[in-house]
């Protein structure tokens, strides 16, 4: 049965890490369906929100809920089989280094499901195809691929399953332009092609522009004064660009503005 | 200069002590709750075959050359550096019986679980703390393993089986290195040799030193996978990772090794009768 209200919901969600705060009084909702991407500048948070969601993480104040329950009222095996509906591409892919591609990609498949090695195969031949990559690939190990390669056998990981919400955590972070596009068509193929949930986690505007339909942006804790919220923006990818908001139209539009100036203090 | 402590310094000493049973407290308490986390797995879900036989090759099969040259030193230094000393007692026929019942009870078990510690425990915690900073641990998670069920246990494991017979393969090449320069070098007749080994060395000799091996392979596994799991980011923080894995594991080698070799000698009456 699927449950009423937000797929995923934040209230008043706090992270800490030692003495340094992190995320503070995050709340936010995610409907089924939607693609929402989270932007802001390096050490907002992005990945620890992204953590959350999935229960990688514990939030140290408030609550992370999905399908309307909390990961708090969920004892490690539920954690586990509510993970298994999250596909997760890791910002440097996180592949297994002392397997090879065809054992990364199939390791989801042989956790998870009782299908034969030669039905295993098969899907990972074609989840590999599907990401560009070709079968001579299989035997390779992490280490003798290139950056793109590794992010799109993550991909190919990520997607050896059929998942209900995928998440992205800065899936173009360091290609060139055309393995940018190469990804960002891959997230787009992977949402029409069956209903889920998308999170992407970017840097990349291009990122944002071609693959999701909601943006929200976080800024850093230091930056903000007491009773502001951390999160500064939450609207379309076509309001993003033309936000009011000095912080969210320097970020989209990659000015750097008084921050120049507070270098050259320095 | 005075001598005595100022009220500044006394509190200081106390600061620092307390810190040190609190840190010591929390380390202990964390290797605690990590070991029965592992056995509730182990005891519930044994691992997967492929992954235990690859955990036994890396530590059983890859360190037995080394254990075995270590054994076989061990054997022949004692036999060197014991020969004169019985000499001049006119004892050097019972060489054999000392240096093999100290291979046996003491020194092979424990070297060889010390240069284990050097060679599998250092790489199981760089390889596992570079899994945790390089996110391949929640990579594991995300795709529904537990880390602990799927990395721990099978090391445990065979630490735990393979370290006794590492043992029995060190302890046979300390005892022909032993044999080696006794008899061959410093002229001691064979058969008098293993005469005295068979009379002062039984099954409760032999096993003890095997028992206990079973035990520090535990120790290293346990304490080498914590650190490991435990281990801060970046080079540094699985260099560091790895140097404790070390040290911890001799520290707690060498504290099993005396409560087990009281518990040893109180079982000894029991035993041999």
């Amino acid at each position: 049965m699927v449950a009423e209200g937000p797929l995923i919901e934040f209230r008043s969600v706090s992270r800490r890490f030692g003495m340094q705060e992190v995320l503070r009084d995050v709340s936010f909702k995610i409907h089924r369906g939607e693609s929402v991407a989270i932007i802001g500048e390096s050490g907002c948070g992005k990945s620890v929100t992204l953590k959350l969601m999935i229960a990688l993480l514990a939030p140290s104040r408030g609550e992370v809920l999905l399908d309307g329950r909390s990961h708090r009222e969920r004892n490690e095996k539920e954690l586990t089989r509510e993970r298994l509906r999250f596909g997760y591409v890791f910002q440097q892919a996180a592949l297994f280094d002392s397997m090879s591609v065809e054992d990364n990609v199939a390791f989801g498949l042989r956790q998870n499901t009782n299908l034969s090695e030669h039905e295993i195969s098969a899907i990972v031949r074609e989840r590999l195809h599907e990401v560009g990559l070709p079968p001579s690939v299989c035997a390779k190990k992490p280490a003798e691929l290139s950056g793109g390669m590794k992010k799109r056998v993550g991909l190919a990981r990520a997607l050896a399953i059929s998942h209900e919400i995928m998440l992205y955590d800065e899936p173009t972070t360091g290609l060139d332009p055309i393995m940018t596009d190469v990804i960002n068509e891959l997230i787009v193929q992977a949402r029409d092609r069956r209903p889920i949930t998308s999170i992407v986690i970017t840097h990349d505007m291009v990122t944002v522009g071609r693959t999701v339909d909601r943006v929200i942006m976080l800024y850093p804790l230091p930056r903000l004064g007491p009773d502001e919220t951390q999160i500064i923006f939450d609207g379309s990818p076509a309001a993003v660009f033309s936000a009011a908001d000095q912080r969210v139209f320097q970020f989209v539009h990659g000015q750097a503005g008084e921050r120049l100036q507070e270098l050259a203090l320095k | 200069m005075s001598a005595t402590l100022t009220t500044h310094d006394r509190e200081g000493l106390i600061t620092w002590i307390g810190k040190l049973v609190v840190d010591a407290s929390v380390a202990v308490g964390e290797l605690t709750l990590f070991f029965l986390d592992m056995l509730v797995w182990l005891l519930t879900h044994l691992p997967r075959r492929p992954v235990l036989f690859m955990c036994m090759y890396q530590i059983g099969v890859q360190s037995l050359s080394v254990v075995m040259v270590t054994g076989g030193f061990i054997g022949m230094v004692m036999a060197v550096q014991s020969y004169d000393q019985f000499r001049f007692m006119h004892l050097e026929t019972n060489l054999g019986a000392v240096i093999n019942i100290s291979l046996v009870k003491e020194l092979g078990p424990v070297l060889a679980a010390t240069m284990l510690a050097g060679r599998v425990g250092s790489s199981m915690a760089a390889e596992l703390g570079t899994m945790k900073i390089t996110e391949q641990i929640d990579a594991l998670r995300v795709l529904g393993a537990n880390p602990m069920h799927y990395l721990v246990v099978p090391r445990f494991l065979a630490c735990v089986l393979l370290i006794p017979m590492l043992t029995v393969m060190a302890d046979a090449a300390g005892v022909f290195g032993g044999w080696l320069i006794s008899t061959q070098v410093c002229g001691i007749d064979s058969l008098h040799y293993w005469n005295h080994t068979e009379a002062y060395i039984g099954s409760f000799e032999l096993f003890s030193g095997i028992v206990k091996s079973v035990f520090f392979g535990a120790a290293i596994a346990v304490v080498s996978c914590q650190r490991g799991f435990h281990c801060r980011a970046g080079a540094e923080g699985v260099g560091r990772a790895a140097t404790e894995a070390f040290v911890y594991s001799f520290v707690a080698i060498l504290t099993v090794d005396f409560f087990l070799g009281i518990v040893a000698n109180g079982l000894y009456p029991w035993l041999v009768k």
